[in-house]
Order: structure tokens, then sequence, then C-alpha cells
């Protein structure tokens, strides 16, 4: 008997007890954290981005070059990559400020360890845990892109913050055959493996600037 | 334990064969007063951040009532699950493996290994690939296995064994890791620089700067998973340092080794674990970094990928009814900082890669109870219950380990214990027998005194570890008598 099929029987064995099927299981249980209004959302969303010290920068929509600009000064940075399907105006800023790779420039991975920045659009935002999520379409490129330059500069729009992490994970729900890669990002990369003592930047880019574009005020 | 039919337990590995029981262990472990200092600050630290967060959700207790249905559900209707996430796996370009045991899985990653012609792989710390040995088992291959998570590199450079499911070096401190990193990193790729401190800030840049250059080389990434989703074939790592990251992105191959029981039915069902597992694990509301992934995906990533659906003892387990919620388990480990036994002794008396109280029931149903460790695993624990109430997926680790405690003294027979019982039980059942003992053991007292009785020949195993109360100089229904006796009634 073939290994999957000796692993099967023994399962369909040990569990010979039950008599119900998958289908008879309720839909799946939520349990919701309540938002107080989209207003206390998206301040609750950049206080929690702000408490793993990440910085937050809140602009309106005719703001967000100039802050993406600033941001890539501020860290003084020379070079950044930037995916191929970024906002033509947060490009031509970092352009201003930077030299700019496009990422179909950087085709070997190991090239981007000599970029020392990258400047990406996200997917979701949720402020319960101050999480960005990336879902790797084309305005945040491939994921090597947002892993090995030390400065990410993300950009995320109001619409995009839900409150909660069900209400994250029903948007981000996969279609049928067209899953994308997530890298859900909590604050710089971080560790506390030596005496539980906190250190933000092992291997992750270790400054992450969260710009959020207040579109609805 | 009531059970159907059982698949084979696991066989207890190289490296643990021959563990002494637990209280042996322990008292090794207790001598070692640096490495309790270090427990102690660490449990206690990260159980404080813990209590903090989890006090921020209200909902709390449903969402562990969420948490534990999605898993049960899981394990109820494992066969069909598992059938389902290998069709949605390979659905989404993966390569699907099973494998019976810890040997069977090791071939198969080292056949993958050998297939790219390399010697290395960076790996992302995972309980199933240790709990298998495949470090080892790539070692003795001539390939090289890199740790890759700070505290694993820690543990793999101090030629050490992990001792905390969730951060393996807490039983060292700072200086340990910066003697640690001086005197191995060198041997092994990028040196550690010659100024380096002991601050916990320039031992994670030595890490950074050492592991890099491994990254951004490696052709083959091995790793666990957190969670596998049936219905869309998602896998999920759970991380902090972005060390995951790079091991499942990086690389052009990818060998994910999951435990058949980490598979969740539904894409919905990860709303819960994900609210779960950060605030119970490192106190955090979330962790700083989660990867999905699902197959391969195309122009990101690595695009051969593999997943190995590991038994090893699992299904063995699943038979028992009761025993059956220990597969529950996310490995949060939040029941290890929540014990008081395990906040004394560490880890490593557990004699297993799951250590604290999870590790007292998992060990000795996935291994059996013959080995010496595997019978006192059940008694390594006060029952206080804390573990119970820590459980993200509320395992009743109480309830089994009193279930496992009466399997070990069914299967042990007749011990002096039970012959001890017996004869109490005579001795109980009858007042005059009750009187004339007592009068004996206050004979006993008065010959010895205050004095302390450290130890009483023929109770061995009891007072190994326990002194014996001393024996009162009089019954209570003597001093009944002599001061509210007859008269004064």
């Amino acid at each position: 008997m073939s290994a999957r099929d000796e692993i099967l029987a023994r399962v369909r064995g040990a569990t010979a007890d039950v008599v119900t099927t998958p289908a008879d299981r309720a839909p799946t249980a939520v349990v919701e954290e309540t938002s107080p209004g989209r207003a206390a959302t998206l301040d609750l969303f950049a206080e929690n981005v702000a408490d793993y010290r990440a910085q937050v920068v809140r602009v309106a929509a005719s703001g967000v070059a100039g802050a993406v600009a600033d941001a890539l000064r501020q860290q003084g940075c020379a070079t950044a990559v930037l995916p191929t399907g970024l906002d033509p105006a947060w490009r031509g800023a970092a352009t201003e400020v930077v030299r700019v790779l496009d990422e179909a420039d950087v085709r070997v991975d190991a090239e981007l360890d000599a970029v020392d920045a990258v400047v990406t659009a996200a997917a979701v935002g949720i402020a319960v845990t101050g999480t960005v999520v990336l879902d790797h379409a084309a305005d945040q490129g491939r994921r090597a892109l947002t892993l090995v330059p030390d400065v990410h500069v993300c950009v995320v729009r109001a619409g995009q913050v839900v409150h909660d992490v069900p209400e994250a994970v029903g948007r981000l729900r996969p279609e049928p055959g067209l899953a994308r890669p997530l890298t859900w990002v909590s604050g710089p990369s971080a560790t506390s493996d030596i005496e539980l003592e906190r250190v933000e930047g092992v291997h992750g880019p270790r400054t992450l600037v969260v710009v959020l574009v207040d579109e609805e005020v | 334990m009531t059970t159907t039919t059982p698949g084979p337990v696991q066989q207890t590995s190289l490296v643990f064969v021959g563990m002494p029981k637990f209280p042996t262990a322990a008292r090794e472990a207790l001598a070692n007063t640096q490495q309790r200092r270090n427990l102690r600050h660490a449990t206690h630290t990260i159980r404080d951040k813990r209590a903090r967060v989890v006090a921020e959700v209200p909902e709390w207790e449903a969402l562990r009532v969420a948490g534990a249905e999605a898993k049960d559900e899981a394990l109820a209707h494992l066969g069909d699950y598992l059938e389902q996430l290998e069709a949605s796996l390979t659905a989404n370009g993966a390569t699907v493996h099973w494998a019976r045991d810890a040997a069977e899985a090791n071939a198969i990653v080292l056949g993958i290994v050998r297939d790219q012609q390399v010697d290395e792989v960076v790996k992302v710390k995972s309980m199933a690939t240790q709990e298998i040995e495949l470090n080892e088992a790539l070692e003795a291959a001539g390939v090289n296995a890199w740790e890759t998570d700070l505290a694993e590199l820690i543990v793999q450079l101090g030629h050490d064994r992990p001792s905390h499911i969730l951060v393996p070096a807490i039983h060292r401190n700072r200086s340990e890791v910066r003697d640690i990193f001086r005197r191995e990193m060198a041997a092994v790729g990028r040196p550690a620089p010659e100024d380096l401190t002991d601050e916990p800030a320039r031992l994670a840049e030595a890490a950074r700067l050492h592991l890099r250059e491994k990254f951004l080389r490696a052709k083959v990434a091995v790793s666990g998973a957190n969670f596998a989703v049936a219905e869309t074939g998602t896998l999920v790592v759970v991380e902090s340092e972005g060390n995951g990251r790079m091991c499942l992105t990086l690389p052009e191959t990818l060998v994910t080794v999951v435990g058949i029981e980490k598979v969740l039915p539904r894409w919905d069902d990860l709303a819960p674990m994900l609210q779960l597992l950060p605030r119970s694990s490192t106190g955090e509301r979330m962790n700083p970094y989660t990867t999905m992934w699902s197959g391969a995906h195309d122009g990101d990533g690595p695009q051969d990928v593999h997943v190995v659906l590991l038994d090893n003892g699992r299904s063995h387990v699943l038979a028992d009814r009761v025993g059956r919620q220990a597969l529950r388990c996310i490995r949060c480990s939040a029941c290890l900082n929540v014990c008081p036994v395990y906040e004394r002794t560490g880890g490593h008396a557990y004699g297993s890669v799951y250590p604290g109280p999870i590790g007292a029931v998992l060990n000795p149903q996935l291994r059996g109870t013959t080995s010496e460790v595997d019978k006192s695993l059940p008694y390594a624990s006060s029952l206080c219950g804390a573990c119970f109430d820590a459980c993200p997926v509320r395992i009743d680790i109480p309830e089994l380990l009193v279930e496992l405690r009466g399997r070990v003294v069914e299967q042990e027979g007749r011990t002096a214990e039970s012959a001890a019982m017996a004869a109490a039980a005579w001795v109980l059942s009858d007042p005059k027998r009750l009187a004339a003992a007592q009068r004996a053991a206050t004979t006993a007292g008065r010959v010895i005194g205050g004095r302390t009785v450290r130890a009483v020949p023929g109770l061995g195993a009891w007072t190994d570890a326990r002194d014996v109360p001393t024996p009162p100089t009089e019954t209570f229904r003597q001093w009944w008598a002599r001061e509210r006796g007859q008269g004064s009634r």
C-alpha cells in the first residue's frame, strides 16, 4: 500500500466513531471586534502601526507623492526599487530624490541587497492589529522586493483599512485558481529571542514607513 | 481511554532514546541556577505580555471556542480534508508527498535536495522537522541544514537542544549567546564582528550579517507550516524576524513538512486562528510577518514547491476519543509560559522537542507509555489547571494528564503505590484498625520529634522528591478525648 493510502486508511480507521460529514458543518463562526466608527478605525490603525515603532504619516490624496519623497530623503536612501504598476505620481516623486530601479530591471533577487529602499502600495490594512497586508499585485511587486531592501515605504489608502482580522480574511479570500501570495506585515522585523527583549530589525526591512491616505477626509 | 483503530506510535528518535524519567532529568535542571534565573525572567515576561493583549479582546472566550471548533472539525473528518488539501495543492502547482514516519519524511526531503544537486538548505524554524530530526538526517548525508531563526541559530551553533517551542534558546542569557557567536560563527560562514557585545541588538545584527549570504545563495529551503487550508491549498507561516520570508521567497525550491493535524477546513477558519495565535504565543496583537502561499506563484518566489504530509504517530493519537483533542495544538507555547513546573525545570527534562504541559500529554500519546520518560511525563504536573486556561484552542491538559496517569497505572499493574492504597483502604474501612494505626503513627512522631524526615525505607519513589511530613505526637481523636473528653461534651 502506498504511504498516501496507508495514512488515509489509518486516519479513517481512527475516526470511525464520527458519524457526521464535512457537509454537516455550520458556517464558520466569526468573532468580530466591533468598529466604533470609520474615523476611530483609521485612528486606531495609525496608532497600532506606530505602536510597533513603524513610522506613520497621514496625508490627503494630494500629499502622497510628497510624503514618499520625504520618507526616502529622511532615511538617507540613494536607490529605490519600484514595482512596475506603482502610481506614476509616486514614481515621479521618488525619481526626484533617489536613483530609481524598476522591478523588471532587477532580475536576480540577490541584486536587491544593494538597493536601499522599496516603495509600494498595499492590499489591506487592519486597525485592531496595526497590520498591512500585501497581495503582491502590480503596484506592490514580487515578494522579494519588499523583503531584501532595508527601508519599505508603504502607501495604504483609507478605503483599504478594515477594522478587524475576520474582515481582512474575508477581503483576501482567493478567487478559485487565482490565489495570490500574501505577506502580512505588522511593524518592522523583530525578535525577542534573547532574554525576551524586543529588538527591531533582524532580516526583513528594518525601517517601515506607512503613508496613510485619508481619502475620506 | 476509548479507541477506534489506532495507527502505530511514533518511534522515539535517537536523540531521546534512553532519556531518564522526568524527576531525574528535572533534578539536574533544577541544580542549574543560571538556567533557573533565565527561565523565570523569560516565562514571567512573556506571560505578562500575553495577559495584557488577551485582556484587550472582550470576546476571547468566543474566539477560543471558535478555534477549538475549527480544529475539531478538521480532525473529525481528517481523511476528507487531507484529500481536499492534496487536490487543492496539486491544482496550485505543488507536488504532494506522504510520509508514514520520520524516516520516510527525511528520505523524501533528502531526495528532493539531491535532485537539486546542492549540499546545503536554509531552514525556517519548524517543530515538525525537529520532531523528525531532519537536520541530523541531512547532515548524515552530507547536506548542511542552516537554521535561520535567531534562537534556533543559537541552539545550533551552541551544539545544544531547544528547550522551548517559541524561544528555543530561552535557557541562554545574552552573554552566553555572545560567547557562542564569537566561538562558532567563523567555522560555518561569516564570523561574528570582532567587537561584538552582549547587547541583544548587536547580537541580532550579527545574525543578520551571518545569515544574509546564506539566504541569497541557497537554492533549497525547508519549512514547516502553522496552517494548511484544505479549501484553497494555502500554506501559512507565522514568524517575527523575516528569516521565514527569506526562506519562503528567495530559493528556487521549497519543501514544506506539515503534520497532518495542521489542516484547516476553510479559508475563513484562518480568522480565529490569526486572532488567537499571536496573542497567545508572543503576546503581540499580531506577529511581525505572516506569509501565505498557495503552491507555485508565477514569477514570484519558489517555482518548485513540495509539501510533505507527515503522520508519525498522529493517527495513533487521533484514534483516542479523549486524547485526540491534543492534536488541536497550534504550538503557541502559552501553556509552557504559565506552568509552575516548566518555569523551574525548563524544557530539556521532558525528553522531546515538545516540552511543558502540552509535551506531557502529547509525547506519551505519540510515542506510547513504554519508556521511562514517557511513563513519567503525565506526572510532571501539579494539575493546577493554568495550562487549560491559557490554551487558545481549549485543550483540557489536566484532564488528559489524569487519563494518562490512569493508563500508566493500569499498564504497570500491582506497584508499591497500589499495594499501599489497598492497605490504606483496609485500615480506613474499620474504626478500630484506624485507631490502632494512628497510635502507631504518633509513637513514631514522639520518637522523631521536630526533625525533618528526608527519606523512608520502602517509600523511595515518594521521598525521592519530597520530605515526609513529621508524624504528630498525638492523633486528633486523642486530642479530642483529652480536651473535650466525656466531661466537657
